[in-house]
């Protein structure tokens, strides 16, 4: 049996769902597995495993082989071990039809915002690019989202391989593909470091399917064979070298540094990254308890109508994913309303623990025996005012250590924001780990930010909970 | 001069298809100290409660110092408002507000409800705690107070207001002996202001010793009874 790891959800040509029969794979990469497996005499088996964690599936064990359009990179070739390449992509911009004039390269992306896929060269390049051409990218968790945001005008450029370009510029209108090269990279086999002999054979296997025009006839199936395969084919069978990436300068690559050089290079992203966290934490806590305390109150004194409605919307936003709100927000409702990826992220972490916050303040509020608040009133206090000087400022007493544990689960949580293309501190260590293909310091980093961030809270919701525990029976 | 503080008349209560008070009428005059009685579930609370304004009533009519509550419809908010200055309420478990010290449970509705200056109220907030004998608490926390404690600082907290009719719901219930007399003491020195007073209680021995009359309540009625000692 030969256990190979692949991501569907990246689609076809690479590897998809068979639309006749799901439950089966389909795809160009699905057929270079096939030929390794026969070649091995062995069975292929398919193993779902999302795109970015590809590189630690293999390093696990978890597959033998990890093929999904994965790229041929530096850091890939010095902490795993990948086969010889068997396609040979261009990175490529594609713009809006009405900006193809003006826009031929990176250097006019000035001021611009540019997509692409987390994880990936057109990335690094982009991350380059930031630095020297002073554009904005913007790192997404899969490779249709950059296009469709690309036609709403979230971003101005998209730079991802041709072979991705290519099929998405034939589902939508209103894209051009500019034809300028931006880098050349090859997809390969990736396989674990302690894997070399069999990574050998696998080689040889593509040579033979090289020679024998096998690799050609199953990439014509899949509509993607140009004139590039050929030239890299007669290079790999004459011998030569193949760099990883041509036309990304590779010395600085984090890769071929030692690791606390490249924890040193990193750690001030990390920093930006974690006052991203923060703040979009804080923001959204804020905008959660208030929002949290109108719905309370409203569930504690309003009508019956207002009432249920409130009831409805705690109920549903407890009942779904958070992740699915934050999908809705961002690219549900982008034909309505285009929220900026900050906006949404804030509001759709706000609206979700607003309900969560709202049902601390109801039983908080609910919690103050009836026997004060009548007291209250005999004395000849408004409800306002028994609500305002009396109920409230008690059940503030009572809510604030368990909202107190809310805004750690929230600072937490606020990694989620990362399928908005928000760079915090989670997403910006998971680059950092690609790019060293490693975990262990970046994690080790990512979580002394958390842990620097949370205990302080912690801490200061167990003095509160000693102080009111003193003062009540 | 008419010296009528309180007038219930013919007042009938009910929650649901239950009768609590069947058609109680009771009249109350300035400095009286009238005491409630009756068995558990006679509608002794109750009574106290639609007095304060804090319990529908279905027909009857109650008047504290002119201002008259009808049956029926709810009480008008004006109504209740001025209500709230004629009549204070002692509950049985005190409910002073635990996020507030004593004597800013006592400050709370002269400097909000009624616009007192916050120096003035403290003022005689201090000298109705000094009255009572707990001034020396007068920054601790509810929590913090004995049920004789607590006590004192509700009644000081319902004075604060001036109101001419005061209720308490079961003022004896958790008080040992000597403070009950200490109590009885403090309430008819209150009545000989000129403080009306009508509480409801469980306790025979408090009643002989220190009300002017006893009304007994039996299934949501005033029973015809002898005036006590």
């Amino acid at each position: 049996m030969l256990r190979w790891a692949g991501d569907p959800e990246g689609g076809a040509p690479f590897v998809e769902a068979d639309p006749s029969r799901p439950d089966r794979v389909v795809g160009f990469d699905v057929e270079v597995a096939d030929l390794f497996a026969r070649g091995l005499g062995r069975t292929p088996e398919f193993l779902n495993v999302e795109y970015k964690s590809i590189d630690q599936s293999i390093a696990r064990g978890d597959a033998d082989i990890g093929m999904s359009g994965i790229e041929d990179t530096p850091a890939r070739r010095a902490t795993l071990a990948v086969t010889i390449p068997y396609y040979e992509f261009r990175e490529v911009l594609s713009v809006r039809d009405a900006d193809a004039a003006r826009i031929r390269s990176l250097a006019d992306l000035r001021g611009k915002t540019v997509g692409t896929l987390g994880g990936t060269i057109a990335y690094e390049i982009l991350l380059r690019a930031q630095r020297e051409h002073g554009l904005r990218a913007v790192s997404y968790d899969d490779d249709v989202h950059p296009y469709s945001d690309l036609l709403i005008g979230r971003v101005d450029a998209v730079l991802l391989d041709n072979v991705l370009a290519e099929r998405r510029h034939r589902t939508m209108k209103g894209l051009t593909i500019l034809p300028q090269t931006v880098a050349v990279g090859h997809y390969v086999g990736l396989l674990s470091a302690q894997s070399a002999p069999l990574r050998d054979s696998l080689n040889e296997i593509l040579r033979t399917s090289m020679r024998d025009g096998t690799l050609e006839r199953i990439f014509r199936k899949w509509d993607v064979w140009n004139d590039d395969q050929p030239q890299l084919y007669a290079r790999l069978l004459a011998g030569e070298p193949v760099p990883a990436v041509t036309g990304l300068d590779a010395s600085a690559n984090v890769a071929t540094m030692t690791r606390w050089e490249a924890a040193r290079r990193y750690f001030p992203s990390l920093l930006r990254a974690s006052a991203i966290t923060i703040i979009l934490s804080c923001l959204s806590m804020g905008l959660a308890v208030a929002i949290g305390v109108l719905i309370a109150t409203g569930r504690v004194y309003a009508g019956r109508p207002a009432q249920a409605a409130l009831t409805a919307y705690v109920e549903l936003i407890r009942g779904t994913p958070i992740l699915l709100q934050l999908f809705v927000l961002y690219y549900g409702l982008a034909a309505a309303i285009r929220l900026p990826a900050f906006v949404a992220a804030l509001l759709g972490l706000a609206l979700n623990y607003a309900a969560y916050e709202s049902e601390i303040y109801r039983s908080a509020l609910e919690a103050i025996p009836v026997g004060q608040l009548e007291a209250a009133r005999t004395l000849g206090l408004s409800e306002r005012q028994v609500l305002t000087l009396v109920r409230a400022p008690q059940a503030f007493r009572l809510a604030l250590a368990p909202m107190t544990n809310d805004f750690v689960a929230l600072l937490k949580d606020s990694s989620l924001v990362s399928v908005l293309t928000v760079l915090e501190l989670t997403k910006q260590t998971q680059i950092f780990a690609t790019n060293l293909g490693s975990w262990v310091i970046p994690g080790t980093l990512c979580a002394a930010l958390y842990l620097a961030m949370s205990l302080p809270l912690a801490a200061f919701a167990r003095r509160l909970e000693q102080r009111w525990r003193t003062v009540r029976p | 001069m008419n010296d009528t503080v309180l007038d219930v008349s013919d007042l009938h209560l009910h929650r649901g298809a239950r009768p609590v008070l069947a058609g109680v009428s009771l009249d109350v005059r300035r400095s009286e100290l009238v005491a409630v009685m009756g068995p558990s579930g006679s509608g002794k609370t109750t009574i106290l409660r639609a007095i304060a304004g804090l319990e529908r009533f279905q027909a009857g009519r109650i008047t504290v110092d002119g201002i008259a509550l009808a049956g029926g419809a709810a009480i008008p908010a004006p109504t209740l408002r001025e209500l709230r200055r004629k009549v204070g309420m002692v509950f049985q478990f005190h409910c002073l507000f635990e996020h507030l010290s004593a004597i800013d449970n006592v400050c709370l509705a002269p400097v909000h409800a009624y616009g007192v200056s916050p120096a003035r109220a403290s003022q005689r907030a201090l000298q109705l705690l000094a009255a009572f004998g707990v001034e020396h608490r007068a920054m601790a926390m509810p929590s913090q107070l004995s049920g004789g404690e607590a006590q004192r600082v509700a009644i000081a907290r319902a004075l604060a207001v001036d109101p001419p009719l005061l209720l308490m719901d079961e003022p004896t219930a958790s008080l040992d002996p000597e403070r009950r007399a200490e109590l009885g003491a403090l309430l008819n020195g209150l009545r000989r202001q000129g403080r009306t007073l009508v509480i409801a209680t469980h306790d025979e021995d408090f009643v002989q010793e220190w009300t002017t009359r006893v009304v007994r309540l039996r299934d949501g009625v005033i029973e015809p009874a002898p005036r006590s000692a």
